[in-house]
């Protein structure tokens, strides 16, 4: 497994586009290029050899690797292609696979994360809407241009939906901060980068001065989180989504399920708030709750 | 997707794990009828839940005419949320010793555990609070597989005699069962040693992963279908997750995550949210079905629409709803808030259309609903 620093995209970062040719595929790779991301290729068998949005097209991950070197790939796939898609990145020897792909077979994402454990490859998502660092560049399906949204600064953002996410960005920068990155950890249950992780990176980070949670209920990747977030020396604000959602339901997300007593809001809450995190009612209080929180 | 036990035993018979003979039915005489020809027997009602036993829905019958009785019992009772509506008639088996034995999927080590116990017939969770060592676990690497090396480390040093390479087969083939059907769970409780020697899954829980339907289409007929009002299977049909409540204020956002919160900011600020429905994600061009959805609940006095677009492209959304909103025409208020992808062009669709402007922040989108629905 990479080490925790390598979550963290940056400029210099190269990276390969699984599924470019597709609508979303070359949609978000324009986008990212847009934006400066040092986008070297793409993906697609069948159209091997070809030139796409004026970079070459592969037949594989690993073909790729052959030719140019890359840091990051990210998966544009459907589900059922997307456990070979994520081997391949794996045998490629990415260094941060980012898989977008949402509804992906269970068994299947276990046997790519099993296949990243040998590897040096960190694992977002799946389900996740990429990563940000504002400023220098972003993969994935993040709104990273838009300056309401996403603007270099200090606060670094976890979040386990794309749209919450995003709210939380919009509401940082409405208070006149900005982030020193966004980390996407995605909306399954098994994921290749928990909780835990993204803030030790983030604790670890030297352009990280505090930290902002969008967690949601089911699971237990906020409990589990509690125990370091007592330990790190930058504040954590975070949100909770699902408070107001009834229990044995899946909320959309496929992780987002209370089941009995586990992954509730409230039991969440109370975890994040014996650690010492301030827990919101609401993501519109963000702005103030973290300006406090960075000034004591 | 759970599988009650009629329809999840037949799994285990297919990859070679003994189970009784037995038959379903659906009136007494179709179980006295069954039990004519199986001898003593177990009615056992079939519902996807546990602790049937206790709520008194698992009764021995030595003849079909007790088996009528059982039957006639059991049908028709409520067990947890279910009503009975069918029975499990099955030979009964001469028991000497319970077991348990499991296949699950583990978040935590993100692959399939084996779990296994002697103390059978017991929730598992009682037992580990009962004797943390009478549960084994095995975290297994779906790449390698499990085979009968995993299975003899899992039993090694319990005392099961004669019949531990007989186990031992069981759980390979259980973990067969958990690895090609797609299983979430796949759980044998108990697994019996009978009087003569032989190993025989007396009950069987199974549980497909929802994700893995297409590749599984050949036994999701056997499933228990989710309960779902008129309005969600209506969702379902269209490829949208909607989630019908009991208050007032209809929501349509983007995402999962944007959706749920939309729901706690009408709880919040006082309000009653009418419904969960995410049009985010693949489902973001579904806006005007969408819109439909929410508006067909009788109970929705407002509509509060919250885009916060990544992936999903606030003017295709919003060009979508609004494009809805002429065609259907509705008489109710409509209070909107927009931000991210897309939503430059956005703003402009609900403005110029609908004459109405776009609430700042989504808390003042959800309090004006809330106002407007007093």
């Amino acid at each position: 497994m990479s080490d925790l620093s390598g979550m963290i995209v940056r400029a210099p970062d190269r990276m390969l586009v699984q599924g470019i040719t597709g609508r979303q595929g070359s949609f978000w790779a324009e986008r990212m290029q847009e934006y400066g991301a040092k986008v070297v290729g793409g993906v697609n068998p069948k159209r091997a050899g070809e030139e796409f949005l004026g970079l070459p097209v592969f037949e594989s991950a690993v073909a790729a690797a052959k030719e140019t070197e890359i840091d990051v790939a990210v998966m544009f796939i459907p589900p059922m292609a997307a456990k070979a898609a994520a081997l391949d990145a794996i045998e490629a020897g990415v260094r941060l696979l980012v898989v977008l792909t949402e509804h992906i077979p269970t068994q299947d994402v276990m046997y790519f994360m099993a296949a990243a454990k040998d590897s040096n490859t960190r694992i977002m998502g799946p389900n996740t809407a990429g990563l940000v660092t504002p400023g220098e560049t972003f993969v994935g399906i993040m709104p990273a241009w838009e300056e309401g949204i996403c603007r270099p600064g200090r606060v670094g953002v976890v979040s386990r939906s794309g749209s919450l996410g995003t709210l939380a960005c919009l509401n940082l920068v409405q208070a006149g901060l900005g982030q020193s990155t966004v980390l996407g950890l995605g909306g399954d249950p098994i994921l290749g980068t928990t909780t835990i992780e993204a803030l030790q990176a983030l604790e670890e980070d030297p352009g990280t001065d505090a930290v902002v949670l969008v967690g949601e209920i089911g699971g237990t990747a906020e409990e589990d989180a509690s125990e370091f977030i007592a330990t790190m020396s930058k504040p954590v604000v975070a949100f909770i989504a699902g408070g107001a959602s009834p229990a044995g339901r899946k909320m959309g997300h496929a992780g987002a399920i209370v089941m009995g007593n586990k992954g509730t809001y409230q039991s969440k809450r109370s975890a994040l708030e014996k650690a010492g995190a301030v827990v919101l009612d609401m993501p519109s209080q963000m702005g103030e709750a973290m300006r406090a929180a960075m000034a004591s | 997707m759970d599988f009650e036990e009629h329809a999840a035993k037949p799994l285990l018979a297919a990859a070679g794990i003994a189970i009784p003979r037995g038959q379903t039915a659906t009136t007494p005489e179709q179980a006295a009828k069954a039990a004519g020809s199986l001898g003593p027997v177990v009615v056992k009602a079939q519902v996807p839940t546990g602790k049937r036993g206790k709520a008194g829905g698992i009764k021995p019958a030595v003849d079909p005419a007790e088996a009528q009785e059982a039957a006639r019992d059991i049908l028709g009772m409520t067990i947890g949320e279910h009503t009975v509506e069918r029975v499990l008639v099955e030979e009964q088996a001469d028991i000497s010793r319970e077991l348990y034995a499991a296949v699950l999927n583990d978040t935590a080590s993100k692959g399939p555990l084996v779990l296994f116990s002697t103390l059978g017939g017991m929730d598992i969770e009682e037992a580990a609070a009962h004797d943390a060592d009478a549960v084994r676990r095995l975290i297994v690497d779906i790449r390698q597989g499990f085979d009968s090396a995993g299975a003899t480390a899992v039993l090694e040093g319990l005392d099961l005699g004669d019949v531990q390479d007989a186990v031992a087969d069981v759980l390979v083939r259980l973990y067969d069962v958990w690895r090609s059907r797609d299983a979430e769970l796949v759980e044998i409780n108990p697994l019996a040693i009978t009087a003569d020697g032989g190993v025989v899954a007396l009950d069987c829980k199974f549980t497909l992963d929802d994700l893995s339907k297409a590749r599984q289409e050949d036994i999701t007929g056997a499933g228990v279908p989710d309960k779902l009002t008129d309005l969600e299977a209506r969702g379902r049909e269209l490829g949208l997750t909607y989630i019908e409540l009991d208050g007032e204020i209809g929501i349509l956002a983007n995402g999962a995550g944007l959706t749920m919160t939309t729901m706690d900011a009408v709880r919040h600020y006082g309000g009653n949210p009418a419904n969960f429905l995410e049009i985010g994600g693949q489902s973001y061009t579904l806006a005007t079905p969408a819109l439909d959805l929410v508006l067909s609940n009788p109970k929705v006095k407002t509509l509060v629409v919250n885009f916060c677009g990544a992936f999903a492209r606030t003017d295709v959304m919003t060009e979508g709803v609004v494009s809805a909103w002429e065609e259907l025409k509705p008489d109710i208020p409509v209070f909107f808030s927009i931000h991210g992808t897309g939503s430059k062009e956005a703003v402009p669709i609900v403005r110029e259309r609908l004459k109405m402007e776009p609430f700042p922040t989504m808390d003042e989108a959800v309090q004006a609903a809330i106002e407007a629905a007093k």
